[in-house]
C-alpha cells in the first residue's frame, strides 16, 4: 500500500511536473539562452530601437507605433477612431476626418498598414491603412504621424482585401470582403448569386503630396476577395487577391463558403485597365462618399462628398483579368521578393499553394483555360502552380518572407511559424506561438528588400502569458529572431486592441523625418493668434469665439466675461511652444466633448455650451511646466438675458 | 456614559458655532504676515543676499552656451531690429512685457545688466544656462520657478532680437 502511494505520488509529482513546464518550454528553456534572448531585444535607457513597427489596432481603430526588438510602445495614431487623448474626432479641425457617406462615424476597424514604396523598396513617407466596417482608406504622414487624409470606398462593404500599395505608390488597393447590390437597392438578399458584385477599387496616390483619387473600380463577380498584395519586379503591374465563396452562398457560410474544392486567387492586369480608362474606357456611375483632407498648414480637415465613381466591366478589358485556381478558401495572398511567386494560403488546408508568375504569363499565352466564370478566364490550376509546400501545420494564413529566399508562413490553427524555402518548397524549421497566430511580420517583408533580422508574430489568443486582467486580455505578440538557420522565441509582448497586419521599417528611414514642432510662422490656421496681444474674445450672434494663446504656464486670457447661457463657445487654441515635446492640454468644465491636446505651434478648436449660469474653470491637462497646476482660468456665465458686455484679460 | 454625552454636546455646539456665523460678509481675501520668500533653502542661495537676480548687473558673464564673443557694432542694424522685434513679439511676448515685469522679466535695458553672449545663450539654450549659469539659475527662483521657454530660435533670429533689444532703453 505505502509503495503504491509512493508510486503514484511520484507519477502525479512528475505529471506536474511536466505540466507546470509547459507554459515555460518555448524554445528558451535553459539558462544561457534565455539570457542570450535577454541580451537581443534589451535597449537600454537611453537608446533606441532600431526598427519602428507599425501594428494595426483592429478594432480600436488606430495605428500603433512600437520599437524592435524592445516591444516598447511609443504612440497610438488616431485614425478612425475619436481619440480623447489627442482630441483627434473631437476638435472641430478634426471632426469633418470622420465624416461619410453615413454621416459621422466615430469607429472602424483598422486592418492592413503598408507602408510607400519606392522602386520596390520601402521609402517611409506614409503609412496607409484600411477601415474595414464602413469602407474606407487612411493615409497617415510618416514625417507628423497623423492622419493626413481618409477616402470613404463607395460599392464596397467590408474593405479587408486592402490597403495594399504598388511598388512604386501608384495606387494604394482596396477590394471588398462582401459582395453586395451595385449599387445598392432594395432586394431580395436570397438572389445574391449572379446579381451582388465585389468591387475592387484602385486609389491612386500624387507621387508629390500623397492626395489619394479614386481612379476606378473593377467590377468583379460577387465573390468574397479576402486579402490581396501587389506584384513586384517581374510582376509590378499586377495585383492578386484571394477570394472565398465562390459558391455565392448568402446565409450559413461558414459551411456553404466552403462548398467547392477551389476558390480563385484573382490575378488583375491593372497597368492595362489603367491604360484602358485613360483612354476613355468605363462606365461613370453616380455614387456618394466622402474624401477628407488634413491640411497641415491650417491645422484643419475638410470634407467633400464626391458624386461619381468610373466603373470598369472586366470582360470589356480582354487579358486583364484571370482566376487562378487556389485550394481551400484562400486567406493569405502573398508576393515574394522577387514578384515571380503567388502565395495562396488555403486556411482550411494543411498545404501552402505557390503560383508562379511566368508560368501565368505563359498559360495565358496559350490560352490554356479551364472554363470561366461570368466572363472571366480561369487557368488550369497544374499549367500555374509551381509548388505546394507540405508544411505539417494546420490552417495557414500569411506569408512574408526574408531577403535569403525563405518564406515564414504562419498557422492559427496548429499555432506556429512555419520557415519554409522558395523554389524547393522544403519545411526548414517551425516554432509555436502563443495562441492562434494570425499576421505576422518582417520590416520589408512585403517589398523588394526585406530586412530579414526579426519577424514578429501576431497571435489571437493570450490566456496564460501575461497577469490575468480579467476574461479581457490583450493580444499578444511574440519577436523571433530569424538572422539564423532556427528560429529563436526572444520576446513577447502586449498589443493594443487587436493587431491584423502590421509593417515595419528601419528607424534610419523615418527618424530624421520626424517633425518636432509646427512652426508658428507658418501657422496658416483661420482662427490663430501668432502672438499673444492677437489674443481676444469677439461675439457673432450666440456664437463666442475665443481666440487664446498658450505658453508655459498661463492661457492668454484666462479670465474671460460676457459669456451668456445658450451660448455656443468656440475655444481657439494657439500654442506658442516652439520646443520638441511641450503640447499643453486644453478642458472647460461641463463641455460635453474631450480634452484637446495643442502641440507647439498649432491650433485646435474645442468647443463648449454653457448651460449653467456661474464661474467655470478651465484648465490645461497637460503636465507641461513646474507651474503646470497653476495653467488654469474662468470663464464667467452669465444669464441669457444679462447685460453684461464680453471682457477679457491676463494679469490685470 | 455622562462624559460622552457632554462631548457630544460640546461637538455639537462647536457645529452649530461653525455653522451659524454670519458668512454673508464680503470677503477680501485673506492674509498671512509673512514675506514671501524662495531664498531659505541650501540649494537655492543667491550670489548675493542683497539684489535680487534682476536687478544684478552682470556684464562681465558671457553665460554658458555656443555664443562665446560677441562684439557690437557700435551702429545699431535698423534691419536686424525690424525682424527682432517681429521675433520677439510672436515668440517672446507671451511672458516677456517691454513696459512691465510679467512672467519673466522686462528686456528693457538688459543691455545695462547683462552681456551680449550672455542675453544670445539665454534665448538659444535657457535650459543649459539654468544648469549652468549662476544668475540664470536665481533668476528662475526669483521669477517663481516659471522655465524659459527654447523657442527653437536660430542664431541669426536670436542676434536679430538682441538687435531689437539694443533700441529697449
Amino acid at each position: 500500500m505505502r509503495k503504491l502511494n509512493y508510486f503514484f505520488g511520484t507519477l502525479m509529482g512528475l505529471t506536474l511536473l511536466l505540466f507546470g513546464c509547459k507554459p515555460g518550454g518555448d524554445g528558451s528553456g535553459n539558462g544561457a539562452l534565455a539570457s542570450s534572448a535577454a541580451e537581443k531585444v534589451y535597449v537600454a535607457p537611453g537608446e533606441q530601437d532600431e526598427f519602428y513597427a507599425f501594428l494595426s489596432g483592429g478594432y480600436s481603430g488606430n495605428l500603433t507605433v512600437y520599437g524592435l526588438p524592445s516591444g516598447r510602445m511609443f504612440k497610438e495614431i488616431p485614425v478612425f477612431s475619436q481619440f480623447p487623448t489627442s482630441g483627434y474626432g473631437y476638435s472641430e479641425e478634426t471632426k469633418p476626418m470622420l465624416n461619410t457617406s453615413h454621416g459621422f462615424i466615430p469607429w472602424d476597424d483598422l486592418h492592413h498598414p503598408d507602408i510607400s514604396q519606392t522602386n520596390g523598396e520601402l521609402d517611409g513617407r506614409w503609412i496607409f491603412v484600411n477601415g474595414n466596417n464602413t469602407p474606407r482608406i487612411a493615409r497617415i504622414s510618416l514625417s507628423t504621424f497623423e492622419t493626413e487624409e481618409i477616402i470613404e470606398i463607395p460599392n464596397s462593404a467590408g474593405n479587408h482585401s486592402s490597403a495594399f500599395i504598388t511598388e512604386n505608390t501608384e495606387y494604394v488597393i482596396a477590394g471588398t470582403r462582401f459582395a453586395v447590390p451595385v449599387p445598392q437597392r432594395d432586394m431580395p438578399i436570397n438572389e445574391y448569386k449572379g446579381n451582388f458584385k465585389g468591387a475592387l477599387s484602385f486609389i491612386s496616390v500624387n507621387p508629390e503630396d500623397g492626395r489619394l483619387d479614386l481612379k476606378f473600380q473593377v467590377m468583379m463577380p460577387g465573390f468574397n476577395y479576402d486579402l490581396s498584395h501587389p506584384g513586384r519586379g517581374k510582376s509590378h503591374g499586377w495585383h492578386f487577391f484571394s477570394t472565398y465563396n465562390t459558391e455565392e452562398a448568402n446565409s450559413l457560410m461558414e459551411v456553404n463558403s466552403s462548398q467547392n474544392d477551389k476558390d480563385f486567387i484573382a490575378a488583375i492586369n491593372w497597368k492595362k485597365i489603367e491604360e484602358f480608362v485613360n483612354n476613355g474606357g468605363g462606365t461613370k456611375m453616380a455614387t456618394n462618399y466622402a474624401h477628407n483632407v488634413y491640411n497641415e498648414e491650417t491645422h484643419t480637415g475638410t470634407s467633400t462628398m464626391v458624386k461619381e465613381v468610373l466603373t470598369v466591366d472586366p470582360t470589356e478589358v480582354p487579358g486583364a483579368v484571370f482566376f487562378l485556381p487556389t485550394p481551400k478558401s484562400p486567406h493569405g495572398c502573398d508576393v515574394d521578393p522577387s514578384g515571380e511567386y503567388i502565395i495562396g494560403a488555403g486556411k482550411l488546408s494543411a498545404d501552402l499553394t505557390v503560383h508562379s508568375f511566368t508560368k501565368m504569363l505563359e498559360a495565358i499565352e496559350a490560352e490554356k483555360f479551364d472554363g470561366e466564370a461570368y466572363g472571366i478566364p480561369i487557368l488550369k490550376f497544374e499549367d500555374v502552380m509551381a509548388g505546394v509546400v507540405k508544411s505539417g501545420g494546420l490552417g495557414p494564413l500569411h506569408t512574408e518572407f526574408d531577403s535569403s529566399g525563405n518564406a515564414y508562413t504562419t498557422f492559427f490553427i496548429s499555432s506556429e511559424v512555419v520557415k519554409w524555402k522558395l523554389e524547393t518548397w522544403e519545411v526548414v524549421d517551425r516554432k509555436p506561438t502563443f495562441y492562434s497566430v494570425g499576421h505576422l511580420m518582417i520590416p520589408g517583408g512585403n517589398s523588394r528588400k526585406p530586412f530579414g533580422k526579426y519577424v514578429v508574430a501576431m497571435n489571437k489568443i493570450t490566456k496564460d502569458r501575461y497577469l490575468p486582467t480579467g476574461p479581457e486580455m490583450e493580444h499578444s505578440a511574440q519577436i523571433y529572431d530569424i538572422s539564423g538557420e532556427k528560429m529563436e522565441l526572444i520576446y513577447d509582448f502586449p498589443t493594443h486592441g487587436e493587431p491584423h497586419y502590421a509593417a515595419g521599417c528601419p528607424a534610419d528611414l523615418l527618424r530624421a523625418n520626424s517633425k518636432k514642432i509646427y512652426r508658428l510662422d507658418e501657422n496658416k490656421h483661420p482662427y490663430a493668434v501668432t502672438s499673444p496681444d492677437q489674443a481676444r474674445v469677439e461675439r457673432n450672434g450666440n456664437e463666442v469665439h475665443i481666440y487664446m494663446s498658450t505658453i508655459r504656464s498661463h492661457f492668454t486670457p484666462d479670465n474671460i466675461e460676457g459669456v451668456k447661457v445658450g451660448d455656443k463657445v468656440y475655444f481657439h487654441i494657439t500654442n506658442h511652444e516652439q520646443d520638441f515635446d511641450v503640447p499643453h492640454g486644453f478642458s472647460m468644465l461641463g463641455q460635453n466633448t474631450s480634452e484637446i491636446l495643442v502641440m507647439p505651434g498649432q491650433t485646435k478648436t474645442s468647443v463648449w455650451e454653457p448651460k449653467q449660469v456661474g464661474v467655470w474653470p478651465f484648465y490645461c491637462t497637460d503636465f507641461c511646466s513646474a507651474l503646470h497646476q497653476e495653467m488654469q482660468g474662468y470663464v464667467r456665465v452669465s444669464p441669457a438675458n444679462a447685460n453684461i458686455d464680453l471682457s477679457w484679460s491676463l494679469g490685470e | 456614559m455622562k462624559i460622552n454625552f457632554a462631548i457630544l454636546c460640546f461637538l455639537i455646539s462647536l457645529f452649530l458655532v461653525s455653522c451659524g456665523g454670519k458668512q454673508e460678509k464680503k470677503s477680501d481675501g485673506f492674509s498671512v504676515d509673512r514675506t514671501k520668500s524662495t531664498e531659505q533653502t541650501e540649494a537655492t542661495t543667491p550670489e548675493t543676499n542683497e539684489v535680487p537676480a534682476s536687478e544684478r548687473i552682470t556684464l562681465d558673464n558671457k553665460g554658458v552656451g555656443q555664443i562665446k564673443n560677441l562684439p557690437l557694432d557700435p551702429e545699431i542694424n535698423m534691419e536686424m531690429v525690424e525682424a527682432g522685434g517681429a521675433l520677439f513679439k510672436t515668440n517672446c511676448t507671451a511672458c516677456h512685457k517691454i513696459d512691465k515685469r510679467f512672467i519673466g522679466p522686462s528686456p528693457t535695458g538688459i543691455l545695462k545688466r547683462r552681456s551680449p553672449e550672455w542675453i544670445m545663450n539665454m534665448i538659444l539654450d535657457p535650459q543649459l544656462m539654468v544648469e549652468q549659469d549662476r544668475c540664470a539659475k536665481d533668476l528662475l527662483v526669483e521669477f517663481n520657478g516659471a522655465a524659459m521657454a527654447n523657442q527653437n530660435i536660430t542664431v541669426e533670429e536670436a542676434r536679430s532680437i538682441l538687435e531689437y533689444f539694443r533700441t529697449l532703453e
